[in-house]
């Protein structure tokens, strides 16, 4: 368990974060970095408090800065910092030969049963550089875990990986997950890896955080335009409740130049004005073929197509992104034509105050 | 004869950049590592030998060695030559020592070295080029060095005859020989 809460130039920040995977998600610039960094003690906040499991790791009223040699956090640096003069065996070697009451014997069968944890018996003997990159991922993060740490940071080094490394990589840590009760904090600019690995997550904003919680929640429900405009949430509306009608469990929501019917917004009032966020992929759209749009339809002119790896992307006048399935539509649409763009009810969600 | 003249001289530089090492890498480390008061005072001071001509800097490390009785001496030449020959020294092994990508020093730390076995263990090994080559061009300054072997070791034995006075005397001697004519 560790709790965070300090500031620095740039950074205010207070969290906590137990056993299994917390992922900081931000842009670059965010301050993910200089969070992980902080809690190592590679470098110094202007005041707060870091604790890992009652342990004072750094007291700005106190004073208590704790040398990283002396706090006991494995971490697993976005370049990786295998010591490139030295074996992979002597990269695991190097923590041990701190624990001086570690016998020699020891140490040696230690490291042996990390090798053989993360499938690096093979490549042992080589030095970083001759190994292939899964191998040395994979013995970064033995590295970080030899010494007994008390919670691991990691330092996204999969940003600019290939598929089949980040996957890979991946695969690591939910072993590392699993196999171990430790916090581990993941400094992350991808929603994936913070779906597929993170039990909670925290968005960082210029080195505030602006929202917690389990990853689906928070890509569910952003916190605000802020949050919304992080996490990629395309489509967003400024809107204005017109009507309220909690016996059909309706809203009417008006936009710049058309109205919706969206679900009962419970909490809010007639004339709020609010954002209004879809994803693109649950609009629908067809080729306007004159007749009169329905409800929640809009007439849009396509400004733009654009083929992605499993759909369809439309760019529409007003800032309207839809993205259908290929299949949906054969023939390549052309540009400047006038389409309906439905927006179902259902699937409008509506965040605070503009 | 020339080849006594070449072995003094390579040993006088070689001491030198040993002396010169010995001070400039722990300075070096501390400047690249290290923010302290004063940090730009000890860079003006480490300067002064690149910034006063030879002949003053030489008067006056001789007047402060001196006080300690090194004059005129083998020791007293050494440790001139190392003053003159610091502030290359410290400018290419801190330059080197900066250029260092701190994720290694810092890995260290994290995996419960304290600084000193960082610094054997990583930073040594991983910045040895580079810190010769800082000393190879410490020993040549040392090595060119003509000003303060000349002023040291001018009126001390014949032994003191390095390679760049040795170049003097023997061009003294040729220009007797060949008697330029000088227009009055």
């Amino acid at each position: 368990m560790i709790q965070v809460r300090f500031a620095a130039p740039g950074v205010d920040v207070e969290f906590q974060a137990a056993s299994g995977i917390t992922a900081l998600f931000g842009a670059a610039g965010a301050g993910k970095t200089f969070i992980l960094d902080a809690i190592a003690g590679f470098a110094t906040p202007a005041s707060g408090r870091i604790i890992l499991d009652d342990e004072i790791l750094f007291d700005g009223a106190s004073r208590v800065n704790l040398p990283p040699r002396h706090r006991h956090c494995g971490y697993v640096a976005r370049q990786w910092a295998l010591f490139p003069h030295m074996t992979l065996h002597d990269n695991l070697l190097f923590p041990l030969a701190a624990l001086a009451r570690l016998p020699r014997l020891d140490r040696h069968r230690r490291v042996k049963e990390m090798l053989e944890r993360f499938a690096l018996q093979g490549s042992a003997s080589r030095r970083p550089r001759d190994v292939s990159p899964a191998d040395r991922l994979r013995a970064t993060v033995a590295r970080a875990l030899i010494g007994e740490p008390k919670m691991l940071l990691v330092d996204d080094p999969a940003a600019g990986l290939d598929i089949a490394l980040r996957e890979e990589w991946h695969k690591t840590l939910r072993l590392v997950r699993d196999e171990t009760s430790l916090p581990i904090l993941l400094a992350t600019r991808d929603a994936d890896t913070c779906f597929e690995l993170a039990g909670s997550m925290l968005l960082l904003n210029r080195g505030h955080v602006l929202q917690s919680g389990a990853p689906r929640k928070v890509f569910d429900q952003p916190a605000g335009l802020e949050a919304a405009r992080l996490l990629g949430i395309r489509n967003l509306f400024p809107a204005e409740i017109v009507a309220l009608d909690p016996g059909r469990n309706t809203s009417r929501l008006r936009l710049e130049n058309f109205e919706l019917t969206g679900p009962y917004l419970p909490g809010r009032l007639r004339g709020d004005r609010v954002w209004l966020c879809v994803e693109p992929g649950r609009l629908r759209a067809a080729p306007h073929d004159g007749a009169k749009p329905s409800a929640n339809q809009v007439a849009a002119r396509l400004e733009r197509a654009s083929e992605m790896p499993r759909a369809l992307r439309l760019e529409f006048a007003g800032g309207i992104v839809a993205e259908i399935a290929r299949r949906e539509f054969d023939p390549q649409p052309k540009d400047n034509e006038e389409w309906l763009v439905e927006f179902p009810p259902h699937a409008l969600r509506v965040l605070g105050c503009p | 004869m020339p080849l006594d003249w070449l072995g003094l001289a390579l040993r006088y530089a070689g001491s030198a950049t040993v002396l010169a090492a010995l001070m400039g890498l722990p300075l070096a480390w501390l400047r690249s590592h290290r923010r302290f008061p004063g940090r730009e005072l000890l860079d003006a001071v480490a300067n002064l030998p690149f910034l006063l001509p030879p002949a003053v800097l030489v008067y006056y490390l001789l007047s402060a060695l001196g006080i300690w009785k090194l004059h005129f001496s083998w020791d007293a030449a050494v440790a001139v030559s190392a003053v003159y020959t610091l502030p290359v020294l410290l400018h290419m092994m801190r330059a080197s020592l900066e250029s260092l990508d701190p994720s290694f020093e810092n890995a260290a730390r994290g995996l419960g070295a304290g600084e000193w076995r960082v610094f054997c263990r990583v930073t040594l090994p991983l910045a040895w080029r580079a810190l010769l080559r800082a000393m190879l061009a410490g020993f040549l300054r040392a090595f060119a060095d003509f000003a303060a072997t000349l002023m040291v070791a001018r009126n001390a034995t014949p032994a003191f005859l390095m390679l760049p006075l040795a170049a003097v005397a023997t061009l003294g001697i040729a220009l007797r020989v060949w008697r330029p004519r000088v227009p009055a």
